[in-house]
């Protein structure tokens, strides 16, 4: 589907151009460019630019932007909107994504789609505000209660922060599942050059909807490969809608066991069983690596220019970047453990991603975090290629 | 044997999933009876409400069992989900009905900032005083004194003033009644349904379950009664003792105005910058 031809018109000044914008404006114009129609924030640094590009860019595209009291009413606000027909979006960061767990959850439980960008910071609790992190890598895939899945995507570049964006509001619609641009506060504070697509070609995923006199009753369908259609608030249908336990129909059911087995099982389902469909890596050198780097967002840049410092010093080294931080990439990853001899996880986090990779590899994994603000430096990682191949 | 007599507005209610939980004697039932005669009387279609809750007793008034689209969200966050609903499409009638607990504690913040907002919502606060479905702890609305599960010696709290906090707050209209003035209620649901802007209707409600064990009050009638003897007119409320007047239920209309309404507002900036920006 492509997007609609008032959106396409405006967005249209933008097609080929180039510019010199934040990660954060970045995610903000790839919303833009992902139909995004409504906006629920409240501010918060490292974040606050998506909000601000946002309220300025969604009433020339004739969406809405409203600035809640708190996070909590963010999140509860653009689930409402999803209902409403909305492609609808947040952002926060550590605190505030904390705070939206709640409604994340609520989202997964009533098949809502829509997308909340964590620009992650440095905590925990008020941490070092302004500084940028990787510690909401186990938030974003456990933060909410309950068995669920979740699908996180975490960008690099400026340029990843607009397509990755745009990739978020898609699978939101094709797995009906609230989406995370998992971000930090490096990149989503970085200034890049970033090149826009024409809007016309733009590959929007539709919200699924029912098709001619296909008979169903809005959720946990076993017909649809586990994802049933949508019917929206105002169309006549009187839906039901619940975060509770339900039957295929909406209506609550919390009392039988298999209603909830089925349910749960199959929102599980319809993410675990498409991995191979939502997980992206990006290989790099990884050929003739006896070593191997695995790392996302900004860990993964300097982790390329020790790369390319250690290739030019012939050593065999090479790095799987994880675009895609949920689910895991456990199968590119065990794949990978079996044919070098180590890896090495450089991130900002005590180790979360490490803990991850561990699980999955049958080879010796080095953690190589660094916490305070600072990303690592170059030297720092080339070092520990360096020690790993001794 | 007679045919048993129908409510005539029995088919407003999803039928199937009947009879609703409410306790015997519960004001829920009530305001249920009424929300479906307001609507019927204001000639709302089904497909042009939709009724969004959070969690607690009252909540359950119209979700399931009204027959519109209904969204059972998360505990106080109701009027942020009804909001988005709002702002995306105006034209429907979004009526939140919701407890004391879940609207006035845990949402408290939200109940503020969409009257400040003026959403043009139409919000029914059923007060109960209690955390009813929950067992019956202290609610930011219980009396002084009263002693609940969590205040076994008494709160020391006063209650908050929910209405009047509203109508500060910014609401277009804001009005209380008891279960007991059924007549006056229907009308100010009518009156708050046909409102643009953020309309309130705190309804002051019966628990004899959970709120009846902590004053004594254990038939509705008991309540009934109470609310008949105890309530005084707003306007004539005002020439009496305050003394007098602290154990009393003030009821009628405490705001009417016309404010601009926000999704209204939203759509009239949003038209006025691309204007701007066509020059």
């Amino acid at each position: 589907m492509k997007l609609d031809e008032r959106r396409i018109e405006y967005l249209k000044k933008f097609a080929g151009k180039r510019d010199f914008l934040l990660g954060d404006e970045a995610c903000a114009y790839g919303a833009l460019f992902a139909g995004c129609s409504f906006f629920g924030a409240y501010p918060i640094t490292p974040a606050s630019e998506i909000a601000e590009t946002s309220a300025r860019e969604l009433p020339f595209v004739e969406g809405y932007f409203v600035q809640f009291e708190d996070e909590i009413a963010s999140i509860s606000s653009i689930i409402g909107a999803a209902w409403a027909g909305a492609r609808s979006m947040t952002a926060t960061s550590g605190p505030g994504f904390s705070l939206m767990m709640e409604g994340i959850g609520y989202a997964v439980m009533t098949e809502t789609p829509c997308v909340i960008a964590d620009i992650q910071r440095s905590g925990p609790s008020t941490g070092q505000a302004t500084k940028g992190a990787q510690a909401d890598f186990y938030q974003a895939r456990w933060g909410t209660h309950g068995d669920h899945e979740i699908i996180a995507l975490a960008p690099n570049s400026v340029q990843e922060y607009f397509d990755l964006t745009i990739d978020c509001f898609n699978l939101a619609e094709k797995y009906r599942t609230p989406v995370i641009l998992l971000g930090d506060g490096e990149v989503g504070h970085m200034r890049e050059n970033i090149t826009f697509p024409d809007p016309e070609s733009v590959e929007i995923q539709p919200r699924r909807k029912v098709s001619g006199n296909e008979p169903h009753m809005g959720f946990n369908d076993d017909n649809f490969n586990g994802v049933p259609p949508m019917l929206e608030f105002g169309e006549g249908t009187l839906r039901h809608v619940t975060g509770s336990t339900h039957k295929p129909n909406g209506m609550r059911d919390v009392e039988t066991q298999s209603v909830h087995d089925r349910l749960v099982r199959r929102l599980v389902g319809k993410i675990d069983n498409a991995r191979e469909d939502i997980v992206r890596v990006e290989e790099t050198m990884l050929d003739d690596a006896e070593v191997a780097i695995i790392a996302y967002g900004a860990a993964s840049r300097p982790a390329m220019g020790a790369l390319e410092a250690a290739r030019k010093k012939g050593l065999p080294v090479g790095m799987l970047r994880l675009i895609t931080a949920w689910p895991f990439a456990q199968r590119q990853v065990t794949e990978l453990g079996k044919r070098v001899k180590k890896i090495i996880v450089p991130e900002m986090s005590l180790g979360q991603l490490n803990r991850e990779v561990e699980r999955f590899v049958p080879c010796p994994v080095v953690s190589l975090p660094k916490i305070g603000g600072l990303t690592h430096t170059t030297s720092e990682i080339l070092a520990a290629i360096e020690e790993a191949l001794k | 044997m007679t045919k048993p007599v129908e409510n005539p507005l029995l088919d407003y209610l999803r039928r199937d999933i009947l009879p609703t939980p409410f306790c015997s004697g519960c004001g829920c039932g009530t305001v249920l009876n009424l929300f479906a005669r307001a609507v019927h009387e204001s000639g709302i279609k089904p497909e042009d409400l939709v009724c969004v809750t959070g969690i607690g007793c009252s909540s359950w008034i119209p979700s399931p069992f009204f027959k519109c689209d209904t969204l059972h969200t998360t505990h106080g966050r109701a009027l942020a989900f009804a909001t988005g609903i709002k702002v995306m499409k105006p034209h429907l009638n979004v009526v939140v009905i919701a407890g004391d607990g879940d609207i006035t504690g845990i949402g408290g913040n939200h109940l503020i900032h969409a009257a400040r907002r003026n959403v043009g919502l139409s919000v029914f606060l059923v007060n109960n005083s209690i955390y009813a479905m929950t067992g019956g702890q202290v609610a930011p609305t219980t009396p002084f004194g009263i002693s609940t599960s969590t205040t076994p010696h008494g709160s020391v709290e006063p209650p908050l003033q929910a209405a009047e906090m509203v109508k500060a707050a910014g609401a277009d209209y804001v009005a209380r009644w008891t279960t007991w003035h059924v007549m006056q209620l229907k009308k100010a649901m009518k009156s708050a349904i046909a409102k643009d802007g953020f309309s309130f209707l705190e309804i002051v409600s019966q628990c004899p379950v959970s709120y009846g064990k902590a004053v004594r009050r254990r038939e509705a009638s008991d309540f009934l009664r109470h609310y008949r003897d105890n309530s005084v007119r707003i306007k004539d409320a005002s020439v009496m003792p305050e003394d007098e007047l602290e154990s009393k239920i003030l009821v009628g209309e405490l705001a009417d105005r016309e404010r601009p309404e926000f999704a209204v507002s939203l759509r009239e900036t949003g038209r006025h910058a691309r204007e701007e920006t066509a020059k």
